[in-house]
C-alpha cells in the first residue's frame, strides 16, 4: 500500500511538471529524488513530452501517465521543485507531500489573463525599441502585440489543431499592423511587426530543447526542437500571407 | 542610447517572465538576465562591430552563466532565467527579413539571410552548452556559502538547485 502511495506521489509530481513546461530531464531527476527519499532506491523512470513511465524497480509493474494538454506555468514547476527539495530533506510524509502537490495542481495561473496580455503588449513595444525602431512605433507595437497575443490565446482555446492558432494569430497581428499604418502613416511597419511577433516566439521550447538534448534526452529534445521549428514556421507563414496580399 | 536599451530590455524580459507565469519573487532577476544578455549583444554587435553570430554566442554564454548563478541563489529552475535571457537574442528581425525577401521573390537575399538566422540559432544553443560546461567547472569549485539545510547531498546531476 505504501509503495502504491509513493508511486502516486512521484507520478503526480512528474505530471504537474510536464504539464507546465519543465524539461524532461528535470522531471526524471525530481521523481528519482522523491522516490529515493521515500526509500525506493532503484526506481525506473522515463519521461517524454507526452507521457511518464514509472516502475519501483526493474521487475515490478510499470505505471504510466499520459499527458495531453500542456501549458506554460513556470511558477508551478518551481513550486514542485521546492516540494521535492523538502521531501528530500525528509520534512514531508507521503501523505503531506500528496496534499501539497494537489494544492499546487489546483492553483490557478499566477497572473490573470489581462496582465499576461498587457505584459505581452508591453514586451512588444520594448522589442520594437530594441530592434532599432523609434519611440513613435512604441505605442502601435504595444497595441498590435496585445492583439496578436490575445488572438493566439483565444484561438488556442477554440481550435484544437496544433500550429494553426499561431498561424491565425500572426495573420491577425500583421493585419492589425497594416491597419495601424493606414490610420497613422509614416511608421515603419517592419519594426512594428517584428516587435509584436516576439511574444509568439516559442522561447520555452527552444530553451527546453537545448537543455534536454544536452542532458542526453534525445527523444524529448528533438521532439521539442521540431515543435519549436514548426511553430516558428507557422508564425512566419501567417505574416507572409498578409505581406503577399498587401505588398 | 545604451541606457535606453538597458531599460527597455529589462522590461521586455519581465514581460516575458509574466507571459510564462514565472514566480513573482524572481521577476526582477529574470529582467536582469535579459538586460545583461541584451547589453552584451548590443555592445558587441552595434558598438564594437563584432560579427553578429559571435556576439550572439558570447551573449548566450553570459546569459547561461548568470542564469546558473541566479538559479542557485534563488533556488528556482534555471529555465526561467535562461528563457528571459535567450528570447531577445532570438533572430526575430532577421527571420522576418528572410521571409519578406521570399515574399518579394528575392531568393538570393532570402537564402543568405536564412543561413544567418540558422547560424544565430546555432550560436544560441552552443552558447548555452558552453555556459553549462563553465558552470560544471564552477560548481566543482566552491558554492558552499549558498547551500542551506534543504540541500541534497551526494547527488550529482545537471540540476542546478
Amino acid at each position: 500500500m505504501k509503495q502504491e502511495r509513493i508511486t502516486k506521489v512521484c507520478l503526480l509530481a512528474g505530471e504537474i511538471m510536464l504539464k507546465n513546461g519543465a524539461e524532461t530531464y528535470r522531471i526524471e531527476d525530481t521523481m528519482t529524488r522523491i522516490a529515493q527519499a521515500y526509500g525506493v532506491e532503484d526506481a525506473q523512470i522515463h519521461a517524454t513530452p507526452t507521457a511518464i513511465m514509472f516502475a519501483e524497480d526493474m521487475t515490478s509493474p510499470t505505471n504510466f501517465v499520459r499527458i495531453n494538454v500542456r501549458a506554460t506555468d513556470l511558477d508551478k514547476v518551481s513550486k514542485v521543485n521546492s516540494i521535492s527539495r523538502h521531501i528530500s530533506a525528509g520534512k514531508l510524509t507521503v501523505k503531506e507531500a500528496r496534499e501539497k502537490l494537489l494544492e499546487v495542481e489546483a492553483n490557478s495561473e499566477t497572473y490573470p489573463k489581462w496582465l499576461q496580455i498587457a505584459a505581452a503588449g508591453f514586451a512588444s513595444g520594448c522589442f520594437t525599441i530594441m530592434f532599432q525602431g523609434s519611440w513613435l512605433e512604441f505605442l502601435p507595437a504595444i497595441i498590435v502585440g496585445m492583439i496578436g497575443y490575445y488572438s493566439m490565446l483565444s484561438f488556442h482555446e477554440v481550435l484544437k489543431i496544433r500550429f494553426f492558432a499561431e498561424f491565425l494569430a500572426s495573420v491577425f497581428l500583421a493585419l492589425s499592423a497594416f491597419l495601424v499604418i493606414m490610420i497613422h502613416s509614416g511608421l515603419d511597419i517592419d519594426k512594428i511587426i517584428i516587435g509584436s511577433v516576439m511574444p509568439l516566439v516559442p522561447g520555452l521550447l527552444i530553451t527546453n530543447a537545448v537543455r534536454d538534448l544536452m542532458a542526453g534526452h534525445l527523444v524529448s529534445g528533438i521532439t521539442k526542437a521540431t515543435e519549436a521549428i514548426l511553430t516558428a514556421l507557422a508564425i512566419g507563414a501567417g505574416v507572409a500571407v498578409v505581406l503577399l496580399v498587401f505588398y | 542610447m545604451l541606457i535606453e536599451q538597458l531599460i527597455v530590455s529589462f522590461f521586455s524580459a519581465v514581460g516575458f517572465a509574466i507571459i510564462f507565469n514565472a514566480p513573482v519573487r524572481v521577476l526582477w532577476q529574470s529582467g536582469t538576465v535579459g538586460m545583461v544578455g541584451w547589453i552584451v549583444f548590443v555592445g558587441l554587435s552595434r558598438v564594437y562591430d563584432v560579427n553578429i553570430v559571435i556576439a550572439t554566442l558570447l551573449a548566450s554564454v553570459i546569459v547561461g552563466i548568470v542564469s546558473q548563478i541566479l538559479a542557485k541563489r534563488f533556488r528556482t529552475p534555471i529555465i526561467i532565467f535562461n528563457l528571459a535571457g535567450i528570447i531577445p537574442l532570438v533572430p526575430g528581425g532577421m527571420s522576418y527579413d528572410a521571409m519578406r525577401f521570399f515574399v518579394v521573390n528575392d531568393y538570393d537575399a532570402a537564402i543568405a539571410t536564412g543561413a544567418t538566422v540558422a547560424m544565430i540559432s546555432g550560436a544560441i544553443a552552443l552558447g548555452l552548452i558552453v555556459s553549462e560546461i563553465i558552470n560544471q567547472l564552477i560548481r566543482n569549485m566552491n558554492w558552499r556559502k549558498y547551500h542551506s539545510e534543504y540541500d541534497r547531498k551526494g547527488v550529482a546531476s545537471l540540476d542546478t538547485d
